[in-house]
This record gives structure tokens, C-alpha cells and sequence, in this order.
């Protein structure tokens, strides 16, 4: 049985049920209880769970995302929301310093089990400090797990496996996909972190997306099938660990591939992804790998650049027929 | 509303009668009488007028989706803006957050580049790169809107720094909401700016709420300006309804700061009418303290005061309120027509270097 959810109602069950089964689980964030998140993903959680597990925070991330290190170390599951993951900047001494580094400098003796999640990405005109992707950022840190995904059903499977991981993990969420819809399943069922999900099967072209940029990336595989190309998607979901295996296994059978990704191209996941499929499967690729980011500049505010700035579906097509030496 | 939330509206609330109690005992003596120049009195209504207007006007045309993106309007807090700029120079600088409109066109920014730029037009204040939160003219000796919370406190620190590094007098007006007094980035400014004796001039703009959530509720000190006393800095609480108020303390801070004393903070309370940004219904407060607010209104309020104490006629004040009807008209039509900036323009301002090599496959 399944019914349809939307992402921010999917989070919500996620912590909802973890929060049930597990007393030491407890929210924390700005906005997170009496104004029902400011998203409302968090929405009716103060009634439920009370002011002692359900914690409205000043404007102070560092401080908090603090505490709720030291509270993980000391016993506690904690979820720290951020408004957005463009704050967290602030508490990145924390989440890199501390979270990511305690059970390494403890030599196993501390472990760190918190969540930090929020939305990451643009959404809308939204400007230079509101509109950035952190997932390259964070999967970077070892110590870390980053988890990046807005299929509702995943993202609360997902989250229920990252509130019960023993390391610390950073979900990222998206402002503009609170409201997406999807299947959720009825019952307990958990996503593992680290697995990619085919989301459609195809032979010719395999497309790698996550978060915001699956629905772009599934548009153009719809307008490639028109054209008789058969793409193969893959939404990675989780960052960090990186399931190398679903993407070189799809480019074994395609031997093409694109990584669409909203963060910028350098040192981000897309090159990641590239090195991985040059690593393990030289031998099978018929083209270069080559990427849709969002351009190489900070996102003003104008419609006009936020357009020529995101990757979208004709971008994507552009650069799948490119790989398949068609002209566009 | 829980009845956390009424009890904590109240209690701001009394935080601000205790202000304007204060206030009454010490200007009841020259309430009555107009303590300063007509030009005085007729720009304050001006300016604030000029942001009243622009504001509403900027509500609208979100309303009509011309303007999009978080939008966090001035309204109510324009004595603020009015009662800084008379005491301070044009020389001097200003930082605020991202609730700026009102700083910018009090700094003297055109409300046609302005408006132009909450439109995302090429011929906006920064070129409709910014949006509603980031204005920024180095003309005006204004460093900006900053969109992260307390982000802008060590930064209006540091030009405050290179003022005294170069010898001149000039100030910096740093200004906050309540929200981000609870950063940590304040109390390392604080302490830094009063062991340097910078020339800052700190200034929370308290409006009750961060976001939806009252000053109360985000620590056990409610009165701001307190918080400068664990670094020895002067603090005071100001009315933020009435610009004269502001304009004496910020007159009196000024010359502190320009006698090389260091950093003065000033905890001005006010009041914003709309919610947090165009997107929050604003249900954590009443109505009736709302109300309460606007019969309190800086705008009337001044317009009464011109007009019960003859400093200026109805016919001038009317004329006032035509220009200004006719200046945010012309901004808007101005907004309207110009064009929006060329897909090409995302790769201007990113770096100085012309021939900067970026990826762009």
C-alpha cells in the first residue's frame, strides 16, 4: 500500500516514527516548533513531542549545531535543522571540526550520532547567499555521510536510516520540492545510505542526477526517448558514501554518460562521478564524460541570469546528444 | 496562538512602554514645542514618506509577481532610517541586513535604481544582480544588505577598522535586527571594537521578532542594550517610533565615537507592521498590538506634530505627499520599463581578472 506524500510531510513521518521508537531523539533549529518550521516540514511536532524535544533555537548556528554535538557525544540523537543549508555556513567549525572528526580523535571512544538537515540549492530568485548547493562541501569531510534527495519516499526511508546511523550525516533537502509528491509506502521501511536508484532503465545514455535536478534530467530523458534515445537515469541520493557501482554498471551497458549536478563544476560531485567512471570503466566508454552544472559564477537575483545559470532539460538534451555526437 | 506566544507579544510590548515612559518624562518638557528647523522636521517626513510609499508600492508589485524572491519590508520602522541619517554624514558608512530598503533610500540611493532592482532590471542599484536583499552603492558609502544574520556585524567592525587605519573621522553605522544580536559574531565585534576603540556606531533595530519568534523566547536578556555592558561599550534603548528620538541619540553617540572613545551601541526599538518577509502570515503576534503600534505610527506622528505646531502648512505637507506619490510611480514605471540584464551579464563580477579562465563546459 502506498499513498501520496509530499516531501515535507515524508520528512516529518521520518521524524516523527524515529522520534516514537527512540526517546533520545529530539529536534532542534530556528522556527522548528512554535512556528511549525519554516518550511513546515516540522509542522505539529511541538503538540505531539513537547518544548523538551521539539526546540525552538535563536538565530545562532554555530551555538546550536554545537550542542548538538556535544549532546550526540553524551548520548543523544539529535536533528539540528538549518533554514537552509546557506546558514550552516556558520556552523560548517562544527560539522567539520567536530561532528565529523570526534569519533577519529576520540580513537573510537566518542561516536557522534546527529543529523543535520535543511534545504540546499537555489530556489528561485533567491540571490548569491541563498542559492547554494552544499553536497561537494560536506562530502568532501571523512567522518562524514551526505544524503541529497527529494523522492519522497527515499528521503523518508533515508532520513529513518540517518537518524538511526551511528555517524554523524548531513541531509539536504529542497526549498522548492517541499511540496513534490510521490508514493510513499504505508509502514516501517528504511532507505540504506549509499545506494543509487535506477530511476528509469535505458541502453544508450546513462544520466546521473540527484536532489532538485532529477526533475530536469527525467524531462530530458522524456524528450530524448521522443527522439529514439533510450537514457538511463540513476539519482544518486546519497553523496557520501558514493555508490560507484550502480552508475559504472549502467555505463557498462550505455557507454555514455552525463552527470547533471547543480553545484558548480569545480571539485564538485559531477567530477567526482566522471573520475570514478574513468577509473572503472575506461574500456567501455564510447565518449567523453561531460556535465550540466550551474555556471562557474555566483546566482544574481535577474530571471534572466538565474535562466542562463541553472542547468535545465534542453541543456541536458544538448549535452546528451553531444555525447552520442549527434547535432543538436 | 499558544498562550506562550500572547504572553510574550505582551511582554515586548511593556519592553516598549517602559521606552516611551521614559521618553514622555524627559521630552514632556519640549513636546510641545518643535526642538528643531522646519528643514529638519520636513525631511524626516520626506524620507519617511519616500520609504512608506516605496514600500507599499514594492508589496504590490510582488503581489503581481514583478518582484520576486524573500522581500522584507521597512514599513513602520522608518524613523529609524530618518532619524540616523540627520545625525550622521554623508561620509560616513553603513552596513545593514537584509530588511534595507529603507537604509538605502535614507542613505540617499534613488528609489528608481531601487525599485528597478527589487524588478531584477539591468539598470537597478546593482544592476539586478542583488535583489531586495542586497543593495549596495559605494557613492552612498553604503556597504550594503547582507542576507546571512548577524553577517554584517563584524564587517561593519572591519570598515569601521580601516576608518581609524586612515586616519580619518569617519563613523560606521553597523545595524542588526534582534535575531542576530543572539550571533556570536556580535560578541566577538563587541569585544574587539571596544579594545580598539573602532569607530562603530552598533545599532539593533529591535522589532520584537526574529522571524516568528519573539526576543523573549531567545534569551533571559530582553533589553539589548545590555549586552553591550559586558564590553564596556555605551548603550543605550531608544524610541524607534519618533526620528527626533533617534536623531538625538544617535547625535550623541556620533560624537562619542568621533572623540575617539570607541564604539557606542544603541538598542532602538521599534516596530515592523508586515510580517518577517512577504511569505509569513505573521500569526505569533496579535492584531491589537499591531494596531497598538500603528496609532504610534512615525509617519503621522510626525505629520501631526508638523501640523499642531505650525512648523510647516497642509498645503507643504501636501506637496510633500504629491512628489513622493509621483516619485514611486515614476520608480515603478521606470522599473517596468527597463531591461532585464543580458544572459552574458552572469559572467561579469564574479573576478576582477578580465581574462579569468572559467569552465563553462
Amino acid at each position: 500500500m502506498a499513498r501520496k506524500l509530499a516531501l515535507r510531510d515524508a520528512l516529518r513521518e521520518a521524524m516523527i516514527e524515529e522520534m516514537r521508537r527512540d526517546d533520545t531523539v529530539f529536534l532542534m533549529g530556528e522556527e522548528v516548533a512554535e512556528y511549525d518550521g519554516a518550511y513546515k516540514v516540522s509542522k505539529g511536532m511541538l503538540d505531539e513531542f513537547g518544548p523538551r524535544r521539539i526546540i525552538d533555537t535563536p538565530i545562532a548556528e554555530l551555538g546550536f549545531a554545537g550542542i548538538g554535538v556535544g549532546a550526540a557525544m553524551n548520548g543523544l540523537r539529535p536533528i539540528v535543522e538549518f533554514m537552509t543549508w546557506n546558514f550552516a555556513v556558520l556552523a560548517f567549525d562544527q560539522i567539520v571540526n567536530n561532528a565529523a572528526k570526534t569519533l577519529s580523535q576520540s580513537a573510537g571512544q566518542f561516536k557522534c550520532p546527529i543529523v543535520f538537515r535543511g534545504p540546499s540549492g537555489s530556489a528561485g530568485q533567491l540571490a548569491q547567499q541563498h542559492s547554494q548547493t552544499f553536497e561537494s562541501w560536506m562530502a568532501n569531510v571523512p567522518g562524514l555521510k551526505v544524503i541529497s534527495c527529494v523522492d519522497p519516499a527515499d528521503a523518508k526511508g533515508l532520513l529513518k536510516s540517518a537518524i538511526r546511523d551511528d555517524d554523524p550525516v548531513c541531509m539536504m533537502e529542497s526549498e522548492l520540492l517541499y511540496g513534490f509528491e510521490g508514493e510513499v509506502p504505508e509502514g516501517e521501511y528504511l532507505v540504506p545510505i549509499g545506494q543509487a536508484a535506477v530511476r528509469r532503465e535505458g541502453m544508450d545514455i546513462t544520466l546521473v542526477s540527484f536532489n532538485k535536478m532529477m526533475i530536469p534530467t527525467l524531462e530530458a530523458a522524456d524528450q530524448l526517448a521522443k527522439e529514439g534515445i533510450s537514457a538511463e537515469v540513476i539519482d544518486l541520493r546519497t553523496i557520501r558514501p558514493l555508490d560507484y557501482k550502480t552508475i559504472v554498471d549502467s555505463v557498462k551497458k550505455t557507454n555514455r554518460l552525463v552527470v547533471i549536478d547543480e553545484s558548480w563544476p569545480l571539485a564538485g560531485v559531477s567530477a567526482e562521478v566522471a573520475y570514478g567512471v574513468q577509473k572503472y570503466a575506461f574500456d567501455y566508454l564510447d565518449a567523453p564524460v561531460t556535465r550540466v552544472n550551474s555556471a562557474d559564477t555566483s546566482l544574481p537575483y535577474a530571471p534572466t541570469l538565474v535562466d542562463a545559470y541553472l542547468p535545465n532539460a534542453d541543456k541536458i538534451v544538448k549535452a546528451a546528444k553531444e555525447v552520442m555526437y549527434i547535432r543538436y | 496562538m499558544s498562550d506562550t506566544l500572547i504572553e510574550t507579544a505582551i511582554n515586548h510590548h511593556q519592553l516598549m512602554d517602559t521606552v516611551t515612559e521614559n521618553k514622555k518624562k524627559t521630552a514632556k518638557k519640549k513636546a510641545d514645542k518643535p526642538a528643531y528647523s522646519k528643514e529638519m522636521y520636513l525631511s524626516w517626513y520626506e524620507l519617511m514618506l519616500r520609504i512608506r510609499r516605496f514600500e507599499e508600492r514594492a508589496l504590490m508589485m510582488y503581489g503581481q509577481q514583478k518582484i520576486r524572491g524573500f522581500c522584507h519590508v521597512y514599513i513602520g520602522q522608518e524613523a529609524v532610517a530618518a532619524g540616523i541619517e540627520s545625525a550622521i554624514r554623508r561620509e560616513d558608512a553603513i552596513v545593514t541586513a537584509y530588511r534595507q530598503h529603507g537604509t538605502a533610500l535614507g542613505r540617499g540611493c534613488s528609489s528608481r535604481e531601487c525599485m528597478a532592482e527589487l524588478f531584477g532590471k539591468a539598470t537597478g542599484i546593482v544592476k539586478g544582480k542583488g535583489g531586495s536583499m542586497h543593495f549596495f552603492s559605494a557613492e552612498h558609502r553604503y556597504f550594503g544588505g547582507n542576507g546571512i544574520v548577524g553577517a554584517q556585524i563584524p564587517i561593519g567592525t572591519g570598515i569601521a577598522f580601516a576608518e581609524k587605519y586612515k586616519g580619518t573621522d569617519n563613523l560606521c553605522v553597523t545595524m542588526f535586527g534582534d535575531g542576530a544580536a543572539r550571533q556570536g559574531s556580535l560578541h566577538e565585534s563587541f569585544n574587539m571594537a571596544m579594545n580598539w576603540k573602532l569607530p562603530v556606531l552598533y545599532i539593533v533595530e529591535n522589532n520584537g521578532y526574529a522571524m516568528g519568534t519573539s526576543v523573549k523566547r531567545t534569551s533571559n536578556v530582553v533589553e539589548l542594550y545590555k549586552l553591550g555592558a559586558s564590553y564596556d561599550i555605551p548603550s543605550e534603548a531608544v524610541d524607534g517610533m519618533n526620528p527626533e528620538a533617534v536623531h538625538e541619540a544617535v547625535s550623541r553617540a556620533a560624537e562619542f565615537i568621533r572623540a575617539g572613545k570607541g564604539p557606542y551601541f544603541l538598542e532602538i526599538r521599534t516596530y515592523r507592521y508586515k510580517g518577517h518577509s512577504v511569505s509569513d502570515p505573521a500569526k505569533y503576534r496579535t492584531k491589537e498590538e499591531v494596531q497598538e503600534y500603528q496609532e504610534r505610527d512615525p509617519v503621522k506622528m510626525t505629520e501631526r506634530k508638523i501640523l499642531d505646531n505650525n512648523i510647516a502648512t497642509e498645503q507643504e505637507i501636501r506637496a510633500i505627499q504629491e512628489k513622493i506619490k509621483e516619485e514611486i510611480l515614476d520608480a515603478v514605471n521606470f522599473a517596468e520599463e527597463s531591461p532585464y540584464p543580458d544572459p552574458a551579464e552572469l559572467w561579469n563580477d564574479n573576478y576582477l581578472q578580465p581574462d579569468y579562465p572559467y569552465i563553462r563546459d
